[in-house]
């Protein structure tokens, strides 16, 4: 699903802030990225995400080697990309419903068609009485749960999650986490960024450490060599 | 539940004030521009129409009563081909024309006038005005012939000139309009970065955010340039009383034409707000279209 290798990354002329990134996320798998701020992480997952480019090494998705991907062929495999920000990133003017349907309609999904998707997708987050509420109307967690919605509404392969428990409680953090753990068991493939290492651990999959834009393990192995 | 091309507030930045009031003024400025334009174009028929098929004959003062050189100069002309009519000027009209400048107190006998034949040409024939001009001079020695051309060739040329700065004028207001419009939609795309970066993540195509741009540019700029019209149209009717009242003072000669709009003149004026709509569109597509090429 997605492969890196040796993958550096840095904007503009600026230094790296990700170097040699090695690593793979097998379809259906579940995956934590940990760190500390300013380690990478939500580098990395725009990388995943393409919202960035790599400046150096091979990055694959969904078994497309993105060096050969030209610009307008990465419309349709960020179609199969969803994703959610830690500032939920909701269109304020738009509705509950507006927000969650706009992947849906950007994939140019006729209004009869979405309907009954949005719908659904909002019933499943427990927000199906919020149709019609605007972002400001809503709660931090209710919100992230819009946010879910809209990301997971076009049946995204691949979900990729920047601190998505970040402004929520604790509670609300756990129901979100059961939210996307019933999406990985649909199949949905996830990864998931938090400072939260406890989190991270309480829920027994795999963990991808980033410290100053490397994974632990290349940076162990730099250190032993 | 809104309709799908609503995404980026666009309601919320100053481009949605700026861009109406800009096309207002592009649209009145370009309507009183091309008005000009159509008014000149309309004049210079109408004086190439007055002044070609026509010509004056001009003899020098006559020597006595027995002077027989005015019936002479008619007989060359009558006998002319394409020549319609030939009529002495009495010396009345002519010390009506001299009027203006030498007063009422002189009459026809305390000046030595030349004499004036009014010609017409039939428009139908052609008239060798060269040989007639050779003819009249070995008829009636002093005699001249004047077809106006010289008067023609300036006034043409002055309007061609009005014309043309008319039309530099329109081209400048189209070319501010792009930049205004390119500008606009850069602040549009500063101000509405993340949320057009979030349709770019969803996958969005540059196409779709451009056309939310398109529509929104297209909009606001009908809006401005119906009011601009509006406003064109009523200075224009405004002058052109102003100018039809100028005309119609008595007898004194105006030396601006009165400005008379036609049918179809004002529907090319109409037709100037969706020209205005369409190259805000235009450039809204291609600004963005540019600016989106930079995103990976």
């Amino acid at each position: 699903m997605v492969r890196f290798e040796n993958v550096g990354m840095r904007y503009g002329t600026g230094p790296e802030v990700l170097r040699d990134i090695t690593l793979r996320l097998d379809a259906g798998s579940f995956h934590f990225l940990t760190g500390p701020s300013g380690a990478g992480k939500t580098s990395l997952l725009r990388l995943i995400a393409l919202a960035e480019r790599p400046s150096r090494g091979l990055v694959s998705l969904f078994g497309e080697d993105l060096s050969r991907v030209t610009r307008a062929a990465l419309s349709p495999l960020r179609r199969k990309i969803g994703i959610v920000f830690q500032d939920f990133r909701l269109i304020p003017h738009l509705s509950a419903f507006d927000n969650v349907a706009l992947p849906l309609r950007v994939a140019g999904v006729t209004e009869n068609k979405l309907r009954d998707n949005v719908r659904e997708m909002l019933e499943w987050v427990g927000l199906a009485d919020k149709l019609d509420a605007k972002p400001s109307t809503l709660s931090g967690g209710q919100q992230q749960r819009v946010a879910i919605a809209r990301a997971v509404v076009a049946r995204p392969k691949l979900l990729v999650a920047d601190e998505p428990t970040g402004n929520v409680d604790d509670a609300m953090a756990l129901r979100l986490m059961r939210l996307f753990e019933e999406l990985n068991k649909l199949g949905t493939t996830l990864i998931i960024a938090t400072h939260n290492a406890a989190l991270a651990r309480g829920f027994g999959r795999p963990v991808l450490h980033l410290e100053n834009g490397e994974l632990a393990a290349a940076a162990a192995t730099r250190a032993a060599s | 539940m809104s309709t799908p091309d609503l995404a980026i507030p666009f309601g919320r930045d100053g481009s949605s004030r700026f861009l109406p009031a800009l096309t207002l003024l592009m649209v009145f400025l370009a309507g009183l521009a091309l008005a000009a334009v159509m008014d000149l174009e309309r004049a210079l028929a109408r004086w190439d129409e007055s002044l070609t098929g026509t010509l004056t004959v001009e003899l020098p003062a006559a020597t006595g009563p027995t002077d027989k050189s005015l019936d002479a100069a008619l007989a060359v002309l009558h006998a002319a081909p394409g020549v319609k009519s030939a009529a002495p000027i009495d010396s009345a009209t002519t010390m009506k024309l001299i009027e203006p400048w030498l007063g009422t107190s002189l009459s026809p006998a305390d000046l030595e006038l030349p004499r004036l034949i009014d010609v017409r040409l039939d428009p139908g024939r052609h008239t060798d005005v060269a040989a007639l001009r050779t003819q009249l001079g070995t008829a009636v020695p002093g005699a001249t012939l004047d077809d106006h051309q010289l008067w023609l060739d300036r006034l043409a040329r002055f309007a061609r000139s009005a014309e043309l700065t008319a039309i530099a004028i329109l081209v400048l207001i189209g070319g501010v309009a792009v930049i205004s419009v390119s500008f606009a939609t850069r602040t549009g795309l500063a101000v509405h970065r993340d949320t057009i970066e979030l349709l770019h993540l969803m996958g969005a195509r540059d196409a779709y955010v451009a056309r939310q741009f398109e529509r929104q540019a297209l909009r606001l700029a009908l809006i401005g340039g119906a009011i601009g019209l509006v406003l064109a149209a009523a200075a224009l009717l405004a002058l052109s009383q102003a100018t039809n009242a100028a005309a119609f003072l008595g007898d004194s000669v105006t030396l601006l034409p009165a400005l008379h709009l036609r049918g179809w003149n004002w529907a090319v004026l109409a037709v100037l707000p969706v020209v205005a709509g369409l190259v805000a569109m235009a450039t809204a597509r291609l600004t963005v279209l540019t600016t989106l090429r930079r995103l990976p």
